[in-house]
Order: C-alpha cells, then sequence, then structure tokens
C-alpha cells in the first residue's frame, strides 16, 4: 500500500517540504515524488535499514540519568529537511558577517572596550556577564578571532524566513552527528543522490584542521594539533572521538597533558613529551586550568592558560569566548554588527525583550503565557519557561526569578517554529513536526560555513523542545541546487 | 608519537580480542572433549573454571558446577569481567577511546559483533544452537584481525595490538597446556589411559588450531611428550609460545626505549629453551608451566611500566 501522502496537514506552520496538502516545495519536488513512490513496507524496510545502520555504526551519545550514564543510539529520521541552494547562500554570508562581528566584538571587550566606551551597550551587561574571564583581558590570538568554531541555531518562522535564536560560541556541539546523518541517508536511500542535486557536507573535519592548524604559534609545517575531552562520560564523547578521527589528530584527555616550566604544552607519549601547538578543547572554560579556574577541576591541565598567555598554544575556542554566548549580548548584536561593520545584519535576531529594562521587563511580566524565558548563561535548553505550555505555578515561580535577578533573564515571543514530515514510531502517515537548524561556521584567517548543518526535530506533537537530551531526534538537511540538472546519468521517472 | 594512553588501551584491545576469540573456541572445543572421553574419565566443565583461574568468581554467582552454569558464566555473565560478552565489551570500549587509530570499519565490525552476541547470546548457551553461535564469533574476531592486519599500517598503534595479542595468546597456550597436563596426569592407570591422554592431548591441539600443523611438524601421532615441545617451543606455529614471544621482542624492536621489556623477554625465552623432560607427564612439568605464567605476567607489568601512563 503507498502511503496517504495526501493525508499530511502541516495546519498553520510553514513546512519545509510541503507547500499545501499533496504539493511539495520546488526544491523537495523529487524527493516528494520518490517518497510518494515507496510502498508502507518499502517505508518500514528503510526505517528499520536506518536503525540498524546506526547500531552497527555505533553512532550514539549519551544520556546522564539518576541511575548513571546511558548511551542511546542517535534518534534518525529518514526523511530530510531541503533548503534551496538560493537560500542557503543568503543565510551562509549572514552567518559569516555574524560571527565576524562577534569576534571583532570579543576581542573589543578583552582590549579597549571602545562598544562600551562609545555606549553602545551598557557596561553592566558585560560586568554581570558570568562568561566573561577577566583573566583573558589584553590577550589578542592570532587573527583577533576568539571564537573559531561556532554552532548558531536556525529557526524559520511563519514567514518562512531564518531567525537566529541563539549563538553557542563556547563547545558547540553536533556537528558530528551532522555528517553522520549524511551517511546513513546514502546508505538507507542510495537512489535519491543520484537524481537530486544534494550538496555534499563531508569538507567540515579537513576545513576544521586546516583552520585550527593555521592557528598554531610554532611555524612548523605540521603543527601538532589535538582534540581535548573531558572524557568517556561527556555527552559528546562520540563527536570528539569523531573529530579526531576524522582530522587525523591525536585525541587526549587532560591527563595526557603537561606544562613544563618552559610555559609550553606537552603530551605523554611512549617515547616521552612531544610539545603541541593548537587544542581543539571541547572542556567548558571553567575546567580548563585548575590553576586559574576551578580548583578541583580533574579535567583539565594546570598550567595550560600560563602557556596560552605565553603565546606557546592556541586554544580552540579561546577562553573566554563565551561573553558573547550571552543571552543578553545576543540581543545586541543587530548593534554589534553595525557597530563593528558597518552593515545591516543579514539575518535577523527573533525579537528579544531584556529583563533588565523596566520598561521591557514590565511587557514580559505581563504576558508570560505568551512568551519564552531564557536564563542568558544556559546552554542545552535547561532552565526555560515555555509560557503558553507552562502551569501558572511555573509562570509564577519564573516571575519570581526574573525580578530577583532582571538582568539573568530574556524574553521572547513563542515562534510558530517550522515544521516538516517526521515518522514516527510505525505510523505509516508522516507526522509534521518542529525543527530548528544548527550549522557551523569556522573563522580564522578565512571563514567557512556548513552546507546545511544539523536539523534537529521535536519528536513529541506540539513540542519545540529539539535537543537530544531531552528527547530530540534529527534529520539529514539538504541544500539543494534546482537551478542544474543532477549529475548522475539517470532517466527521469515518470513525474 | 603515539600517546601512553592510547598505547595501553590498543594494548588491552589487542588482548580483549584475543580473549574473545580463545573463549568461544574453548567452549565449542570442550564439548567435543568430553564426548569423546570414555565415561570413566571424570572430566567436568567445571574444569574450564580452573583453568582460567576464576574458582573464586564463580563461586560468587554459583553453587551448581554443572554445564549451563559453567557456559553461561563464560560467555554471558556481565560480572566475569572475562567473559566473552565482557571481554567483547571491553574491545569496544577500548576502540572507542582510541578510534582516532584503529580503522574506522573496525569499529563498524566491532559495533557489528557486539550486537550479534547481545541478540545472540540465549543461543549460545542453549546447547543445540552453541556450535553455530560460537563460529559466528570466531569469524567475527577473525574479521577484525584480519582488517587490522591488512589496513593498520605497522607503526606503534599495530605494535601495541601485536604485543596485546601476542601475550594473551601465549597465557593462553600455557592454560591449555597445563590444562591437558592435569587431566592426563589425574587419568587413572587402567586399560583406557592411553586412548584417553590421546583425546585430551587431541583436543588441546584442536583448541588451539594446531592438529593440521602439529601432524606434519612432528610427522608423529597425538603424543603428550610430542604435543607439548611443539606448543611451546615451535618457532614458526603462531599459537606457539616461543612464536609469541618472538612477535612481541619484534614488536618492542621498534618501539621506543624497550631495553628493559626485551631484557625480560630474553629471561622467558631462556626458560623455555632450557632443558625440559616432557617423557613423563609429572609435578615437574606442571610447575614449569606455572612458572611461564608468571613470568607472562610479568612480561605485561614490565610493558605497563615502561609504555602506559603512571598509575594504571
Amino acid at each position: 500500500m503507498s502511503i496517504a501522502w495526501n493525508e499530511y496537514d502541516s495546519g498553520d506552520f510553514y513546512d519545509e517540504l510541503i507547500s499545501s496538502p499533496g504539493h511539495a516545495r520546488k526544491p523537495a519536488q523529487k524527493l516528494y515524488s520518490y517518497l510518494k513512490s515507496l510502498k508502507e513496507d518499502e517505508v518500514s524496510s528503510r526505517i528499520n535499514a536506518a536503525e540498524l545502520a546506526i547500531k552497527e555504526m555505533g553512532i550514539s551519545f549519551t544520556v546522564y540519568t539518576d541511575e548513571g550514564n546511558i548511551d542511546r543510539a542517535w534518534p534518525f529520521d529518514i526523511i530530510p529537511r531541503v533548503i534551496s541552494k538560493h537560500q542557503w547562500e543568503k543565510t551562509d554570508a549572514g552567518l559569516r558577517q555574524r560571527l565576524q562581528a562577534l569576534n571583532l566584538f570579543i576581542n573589543d571587550l578583552y582590549n579597549e572596550q571602545r562598544i562600551l566606551k562609545d555606549g553602545v551597550i551598557p557596561e553592566f551587561v558585560l560586568k554581570q556577564s558570568t562568561n566573561y574571564r577577566p583573566e583573558c583581558e589584553g590577550m589578542s590570538p592570532a587573527f583577533g578571532v576568539w571564537a573559531h568554531v561556532c554552532g548558531t541555531d536556525l529557526v524559520r518562522d511563519k514567514d518562512g524566513e531564518f531567525y537566529v535564536l541563539e549563538d553557542n560560541l563556547r563547545v558547540p556541539s553536533g556537528v558530528s552527528y551532522m555528517l553522520e546523518n549524511r551517511s546513513i541517508m546514502k546508505r538507507v536511500l542510495p537512489e535519491v543522490f543520484e537524481k537530486i542535486d544534494i550538496a555534499p557536507v563531508g569538507d567540515y573535519p579537513s576545513r576544521l584542521f586546516e583552520m585550527l592548524a593555521s592557528l598554531s604559534p610554532r611555524k612548523v609545517k605540521k603543527p601538532v594539533v589535538v582534540v581535548l575531552t573531558p572524557g568517556i562520560f561527556n555527552s559528546a564523547y562520540f563527536e570528539h572521538a569523531f573529530l579526531a578521527q576524522k582530522m587525523g589528530a591525536e585525541l587526549v584527555e587532560g591527563s595526557d597533558l603537561v606544562v613544563q616550566d618552559d610555559d609550553c604544552l606537552y603530551m605523554k607519549t611512549i617515547a616521552g613529551l612531544e610539545r603541541v601547538d593548537v587544542v581543539y578543547r571541547r572542556i567548558d572554560d571553567l575546567f580548563l586550568d585548575p590553576e586559574v579556574f576551578h580548583k578541583d577541576s580533574v579535567l583539565g591541565v594546570p598550567g595550560i592558560m600560563r602557556a596560552w598567555k605565553a603565546g606557546n598554544l592556541a586554544l580552540a575556542n579561546a577562553p573566554g569566548a563565551g561573553v558573547a554566548d550571552d543571552k543578553v549580548v545576543y540581543a545586541y548584536v543587530p548593534e554589534i554588527i553595525k557597530y563593528y561593520l558597518d552593515e545591516d545584519p543579514l539575518i535577523d535576531n527573533v525579537e528579544t525583550f531584556l529583563c533588565y529594562d523596566d520598561k521591557q521587563r514590565q511587557h514580559v511580566l505581563a504576558n508570560l503565557d505568551k512568551l519564552v524565558v531564557k536564563p542568558a548563561n544556559e546552554s542545552g535548553g535547561y532552565g526555560m519557561l515555555i509560557g503558553p505550555h507552562a502551569s501558572q505555578k511555573e509562570r509564577d515561580k519564573f516571575a519570581e526569578l526574573i525580578k530577583a535577578n532582571p538582568r539573568n533573564y530574556i524574553a521572547q515571543p513563542t515562534l510558530a517554529l517550522s515544521v516538516a514530515p517526521t515518522f514516527i514510531g510505525k505510523q505509516h502517515i508522516p507526522q509534521p513536526r518542529h525543527l530548528d537548524l544548527r550549522p557551523f561556521i569556522l573563522q580564522g584567517r578565512d571563514s567557512y560555513v556548513t552546507t546545511g548543518g544539523l536539523t534537529r526535530v521535536a519528536m513529541v506533537k506540539g513540542s519545540l523542545v529539539v535537543n537530544s537530551s531531552q528527547g530530540g531526534g534529527s534529520k539529514d538537511t539538504w541544500v539543494v541546487d534546482t537551478s542544474t540538472t543532477p549529475t548522475a546519468d539517470v532517466t527521469e521517472d515518470d513525474e | 608519537m603515539m600517546l601512553s594512553r592510547v598505547a595501553e588501551r590498543v594494548y588491552w584491545s589487542g588482548r580483549y580480542l584475543e580473549r574473545v576469540a580463545n573463549t568461544a573456541r574453548l567452549v565449542s572445543i570442550y564439548e567435543t572433549l568430553l564426548f569423546d572421553l570414555p565415561r570413566s574419565v571424570k572430566l567436568s566443565w567445571y574444569n574450564l573454571i580452573i583453568i582460567n583461574d576464576m574458582e573464586e568468581a564463580y563461586a560468587e554467582r554459583y553453587s551448581a558446577r554443572n554445564e549451563r552454569n559453567v557456559v553461561k558464566f563464560l560467555l554471558g555473565d556481565e560480572d566475569n569481567p572475562s567473559s566473552l560478552f565482557s571481554s567483547l565489551n571491553a574491545v569496544r570500549e577500548n576502540v572507542r577511546t582510541t578510534r582516532d587509530v584503529v580503522p574506522e570499519e573496525a569499529w563498524e565490525m566491532i559495533c557489528e559483533l557486539c550486537l550479534f552476541v547481545k541478540d545472540n547470546l540465549e543461543q549460545g548457551i542453549n546447547r543445540r544452537s552453541r556450535h553455530e553461535f560460537l563460529e559466528e564469533v570466531i569469524k567475527g574476531c577473525l574479521q577484525i584481525n584480519g582488517l587490522l592486519f591488512g589496513t593498520m599500517p605497522h607503526v606503534a598503534s599495530w605494535e601495541f595490538f601485536n604485543i596485546g595479542y601476542n601475550i594473551e595468546r601465549a597465557d593462553m597456550t600455557i592454560r591449555y597446556l597445563e590444562a591437558g597436563l592435569t587431566a592426563v596426569m589425574d587419568l587413572e592407570d587402567d586399560e583406557q589411559v592411553v586412548n584417553s591422554s590421546q583425546v585430551i592431548w587431541g583436543s588441546v591441539l584442536r583448541s588451539l588450531n594446531a592438529t593440521q600443523y602439529y601432524l606434519r611438524t612432528t610427522r608423529s601421532p597425538v603424543k603428550g611428550h610430542e604435543v607439548m615441545p611443539y606448543l611451546l617451543n615451535d618457532p614458526h606455529f603462531p599459537r606457539a609460545v616461543a612464536y609469541c614471544l618472538k612477535s612481541i621482542m619484534g614488536s618492542c624492536h621498534s618501539l621506543p626505549r624497550s631495553d628493559k621489556v626485551i631484557n625480560h623477554l630474553a629471561k622467558v625465552e631462556k626458560k623455555l629453551n632450557g632443558a625440559i623432560n616432557f617423557a613423563e607427564p609429572d609435578e615437574e612439568l606442571l610447575n614449569l608451566f606455572n612458572q611461564l605464567q608468571i613470568m607472562l605476567t610479568g612480561c605485561h607489568f614490565v610493558i605497563a611500566e615502561t609504555w602506559f601512563p603512571e598509575g594504571t
């Protein structure tokens, strides 16, 4: 039996694939007619094949629970999300612009602080940011870049436009899943890749490696680049190992590294100590160096900040880069872009209310049932209030939290997040589910943006929570060129 | 240059992978051995626990020393760190933490094998389907070994893998010899003793995949005084102790700072080459096997001290 695609209804939301019941958007048309050609049992067999591939490829993530850590298979939906090449080019430029401005901003904050002196951003915003690291003042890393790897969360609203929801400048994760999603897709639906001109995503690890190597303070031909992981119990360990393997870099833990009296960083090898030039660290600032930050951290390396400050080592991302992760800073990004680049933002922010501003706070408190409230310095979707879905008691609690510490909260309207058809459990008719998109942006001497990114899906009906730690799933993300014919010499099907 | 911690984990991947294959082979051969022995010989499944020095751990889990419990303990017990299931998971964990030095496909093959074992463990414990299950596991191990041998550049990471699995191999070969010898020594001196001892030594050979090459090399029927020196000293058979030592030695020569390990290995070789009387299955031989085993364990400690991170 064929799937009754005509019964699929995305309601009031912008749908990534379907324009109106029974009709696909242009970039998704070939995909749609292919999906329509599949019988129910063919769909089932592909879903099963994807599940098996994930287990066999060992793609997993770790969930922390009270009973201990569980290694879970990566949740994946076989229907990809499709974006037109035209639209992606615009988004790509906007993301580069944004990261460039943010890096100028961070570099300014730790040095001259012009933007504060010029009164563009109030000084207390910086003073009260939990991610500002006074220890980093006066540093100027290579190319003036602090955030070398950025994962920016985009959402699509009802109007079909992308908006930036947040920037992740500390240790953004997910890129390995973006790459693995593509590998799974190629195994499970190989035939569609012949028919559709889908932009490849596979060059990320080599771009990452080139960028990292370019940061090396020692001008040697082959700088030693390592990936520093907190270890196997970290939820993103899979990704750390994956990236190290794909880059041909060493995967190290804190205990593998040591800083000597010469303020250089070394790794412990079977032949003795070997100098390290660049650390792609996947450990949060505060755990990086017990000499400077959390004294009891066993994950980090004593003295690594000394080595960095002495200019003997590059750290990516630089410590302190997270200051621009602050959601209050986020609200100022349009001003930041204007200030440093004298340009208008190519991608807009989501409308944001700053609770420290009396007038805006009054508005937030009066409209808690319509807004999403976020703490300024959390990630992973924790500590949020989704007003329309919350109970009165929860809203009252947040009202108190906001009044007690207005600087620490922002609020945004609940977005009509876009949806895409998604297979849920054993149901044969796909269901509309909300999703977002996390592209990854690299900046060293040059900048680079992934083609598409990681699409995360809220698997629960109506839910907006896409985080994998909280039951989110994912999809492959296709950037499709509709102006060209596919490269493979394949005769078209009857449609 | 290779990280000490990674060296250690690759070494253990080699050891555990070899242990998985050995355990599978041991269980599968043991069954046929029991079928072939005369009823008067009191050999039980529990011997497998003794061979592997697991009496204490076994006693904590089971009281009855029957086939089902022993097989369950050896194959599927999660609390037994040396069970096939635990060893395989240890391979996976070690490879998971050293993915940057092992071939990508190895990781996938290991995941597949883990998945197979997890889904089919019950088949392995049930007598009727055990053989097929164990065959699959052995094939899986051979496949992974073959992949590593064929695709891994023979640099430090390969050498540590090689050292790991050869230590495990040598250790296992000595354990089998010890088990065979003990069983033969326990035989009652009746008219069936010659026949029974042949059955026992034959199964020692088979559990090491050695029968065919033993026959070709020694041109002798299966006799204890020929089997023991073959498995200890043959310079060409990959499971012979001497061969394993030579292979470890070769790896050590291409690794930095290996003097101490090489010295220690030389001592083991010397012991192996000393005058040994294999004619009589007696306490003296048993004692020798014991000493060799202790010296091998010593090898592990010298290796760890030389190359692995402190405190582990």
